[in-house]
């Protein structure tokens, strides 16, 4: 794609690439910073009280850092899967929904069965990738077949899904731990929970899992047939049936992966984190701002995990900056539709700060296939 | 089973789609001019928020000495006005900084939910802001006494009239007017409404920022004319399902208002099934059926009318016509046990509907040939 035409005109010239591919979202950050401090001002707190609460509560203390990298990981494995699935030119807004379910096949593969550590947490890690491809799968075979848009068939699976769990785990469900008030499941055994990295933190393996995500992703997608393919249907689908792939059985691959790294993120919140079960509210919008994460990272595995960082560590700040300055933390959510916003229209980002465009850009086409048509 | 149950469920099912048809006319104006818009979540959440706002507000300012009605209509205008503005922002990004629309409209949905939340946060929750309360109902003279069908139409709160006033008045334009012949030519083929002096890019913007404004009632009436207050994510995926009525109903109003009624009408059948005074297996297999032996027909018919068609899956067809009248048959006859189907599932029905809808289960669609692209003047 566009990155290997870079290396070829400017091979010697690496650094002036990066600082080209990170400049604009960098400038995003900070624009999308000022602009939310206006609303700050507006609910008359100072704005950089607010951003120093921000920061010392992401990175302050090794506590902080640890809670940013565990914020962090399902951004990483969600903004994953919506970049996948950019890339093989589908969008998939149902990670939500995906990672809901990886979740719940995860933690009754948890808790339902006991088995030596060895197979039980894989086997529940892998539980929860099928669940999200599964949950993925769906639209994309319904787009494959019938050109279903997969915008709103995701979304309302997403709510099917959200349903049906709080039914399983709501009063006599059957997924409801027995003997409890809350809505919740039991917890899973010892032997399918994630080991933690630093003894006494909550800092566990599944941050370590994210990123070789991410090189799998970068490998697949740029070292593999099943990649190339996937990113040709992503650039020009009529050019792909053309050269002979399988467009629409590369519809429901690309959405199933794209499921499985969304299923995956929700199995590692349930299996690594106390108190080790699902329960209501849980992980809720994490889909969402993994859209923003995705598109921040320039669709990129390697910038998705660098975005990724910079959510975990915003939302792991909010905490401290609303204890400290009473700005409720949804200014968070604010900062990250603008963030979406400025990167997404970067035309915007260079005229205020001047920057030529480089020539040709990634340009993302979602809205082909709208509608049912095909 | 008897009429009163039906009588309350149709009502019903007007009220339930009434947002749905709303935000659907907001889709309609956008995508007829060539623009996706699947932010009408994120316009009707910050209607909702804003018509609540807008009313409470305005109450307090005048101490209440101005009938509750004007509050509410004041936040009914300040909802619009603010959807409308939000519309803007869509055409804005998507017209002007040729943003991918659907990119664009995440970004708008995004917005909303991180505004809107704030809002309640800030200043809705810590306030204890209550609300002036919701719309009276109005009966229209004379046609409000037709015996089941007044009960049905004429007995609503004002909105759902607004509604369908504004559903004959946008499918006559849209089909009978200037700007309705012009906002189709710029949807279909800009370059040549460009060509014939059509200003292609102020008809969008136009069209998004109406459209903004119709689901900025859309959202209002959660508030104005449903449960009185705003409540954090309250559209749950309305303006979703709106999206999916407007492709079901084929880019018109009247499609969409149909096809609104029926996404209403199995949210009413949740709601009236979950009352408990109807045994639940029964109505759903009554419905079930009229609904299977209704596709049944038009099936029969089609087939019929396209004679040059081979008469294979003539059995198929048949079948689901006897499968159907054999199910109304059962549910009117049998005697059923009382099963508590979970209250989870039979909201399921709107979202199953949606899906089993845009998959072409009842027809292909063809949307608007220049969707989704901007528009580059030569």
């Amino acid at each position: 794609m566009s990155e290997d035409s870079e290396a070829i005109q400017q091979p010697r010239n690496l650094a002036a690439v990066i600082v080209g591919r990170i400049s604009i979202p960098l400038l995003a950050i900070f624009t999308a910073l000022l602009v939310a401090s206006l609303a700050m001002l507006a609910s008359g707190t100072n704005p950089i009280k607010a951003y120093l609460a921000l920061g010392e509560g992401a990175f302050g203390t090794q506590k902080a850092v640890i809670e940013t990298l565990i914020k962090a990981t399902p951004f990483i494995l969600g903004g994953l899967g919506i970049a996948l699935a950019f890339r093989g030119g589908l969008f998939n807004i149902g990670v939500e929904g995906q990672l809901f379910v990886g979740s719940a096949f995860a933690v009754i593969i948890g808790y339902s069965i006991e088995l030596p550590a060895f197979i039980h947490l894989p086997l529940a890690l892998l539980g929860g990738m099928f669940g999200g491809a599964i949950w993925a799968a769906i639209p994309g075979y319904f787009k494959a077949r019938s050109g279903a848009h997969e915008v709103i068939t995701t979304i309302m699976l997403n709510f099917i899904a959200l349903r049906v769990i709080n039914w399983a785990i709501g009063v006599n469900g059957p997924m409801r731990a027995p003997r409890t008030v809350v809505p919740e499941t039991p917890a899973v055994f010892e032997s399918a929970r994630l080991p933690i990295l630093i003894p006494d933190t909550r800092l566990h393996a599944g941050v370590i899992i994210a990123v070789f995500a991410a090189l799998v992703v970068y490998w697949f997608l740029w070292r593999t047939v099943a990649g190339f393919e996937l990113r040709t249907v992503g650039a020009n689908p009529s050019a792909a049936r053309y050269a002979g792939i399988n467009v629409e059985f590369n519809i429901v691959r690309t959405m199933a992966l794209s499921g499985a790294l969304a299923g995956l993120g929700g199995g590692i919140q349930v299996l690594g984190l106390a108190p080790y079960n699902f329960t209501t509210g849980f992980n809720v919008g994490l889909g969402f701002d993994s859209i923003a994460v995705a598109v921040l990272g320039g669709i990129h595995p390697f910038g998705v995990t660098m975005s990724a960082l910079l959510f975990g560590a915003m939302d792991s700040g909010a905490r401290l900056m609303q204890l400290r300055t009473k700005v409720p933390i949804d200014i968070i959510t604010i900062v990250q539709g603008l963030i979406l916003t400025f990167v997404a229209a970067n035309q915007i980002i260079r005229s205020i700060y001047r920057i030529r465009a480089r020539g040709e850009e990634d340009q993302i086409s979602l809205g082909r296939l709208w509608g049912g048509g095909s | 089973m008897d009429t009163v149950f039906f009588v309350g469920l149709l009502s019903l099912a007007l009220i339930k789609a009434t947002p749905l048809a709303l935000g659907a006319m907001c889709g309609l104006l956008c995508e007829r001019s060539g623009v996706i818009n699947i932010g009408i979540e994120g316009m009707m959440l910050v209607g909702a928020m804003t018509s609540f706002l807008g009313s409470v507000i305005f109450n307090d300012i005048t101490g209440g000495t101005l009938p509750k009605t004007v509050s509410l209509l004041v936040g009914l205008l300040v909802a619009m006005l603010s959807a409308g503005f939000i519309a803007l922002l869509h055409a804005w990004l998507s017209i002007q900084y040729k943003v991918d629309q659907i990119i664009s409209g995440t970004v708008i949905n995004l917005l909303a939910v991180g505004i809107t939340n704030f809002t309640a946060n800030a200043y809705i929750d810590p306030n204890h802001l209550s609300g002036v309360g919701v719309f009276t109902e109005v009966e229209i003279p004379i046609l409000s006494q037709i015996p089941i069908i007044g009960p049905i139409l004429f007995q609503h709160q004002p909105l759902v009239y607004v509604m369908l006033i504004l559903v004959g008045f946008l499918q006559y334009a849209l089909f009978n007017t200037r700007w309705g012949l012009r906002t189709r030519a710029v949807g279909e083929h800009p370059r040549a409404a460009d060509t014939v002096g059509i200003n292609v890019n102020r008809t969008r913007y136009i069209n998004v920022t109406l459209g903004g404004v119709l689901a900025g009632i859309g959202g209002a009436f959660l508030v104005l004319e449903s449960v009185g207050r705003f409540q954090k994510l309250m559209t749950t995926g309305r303006g979703f399902i709106a999206l999916a009525a407007l492709i079901f109903g084929k880019w018109t109003s009247v499609g969409a208002l149909l096809s609104g009624l029926l996404f209403g009408f199995s949210e009413a059948l949740g709601v009236r099934l979950q009352l408990g005074d109807v045994n639940e297996l029964q109505a759903l297999i009554l419905l079930g059926g009229i609904g299977v032996a209704v596709l049944g027909a038009v099936w029969v018919i089609l087939k019929a009318r396209r004679r040059q068609e081979d008469k294979r899956s003539m059995p198929l067809v048949v079948g689901t016509l006897v499968v159907g009248l054999a199910m109304v048959a059962t549910a009117l006859l049998a005697t059923f046990p009382e099963v508590e189907i979970p209250i989870q599932f039979l909201g399921l029905l709107p979202y199953i509907l949606t899906i089993l809808v845009l998959t072409g289960f009842v027809g292909r669609a063809i949307p608007p040939a220049a969707i989704g692209r901007p528009y580059e003047k030569q």
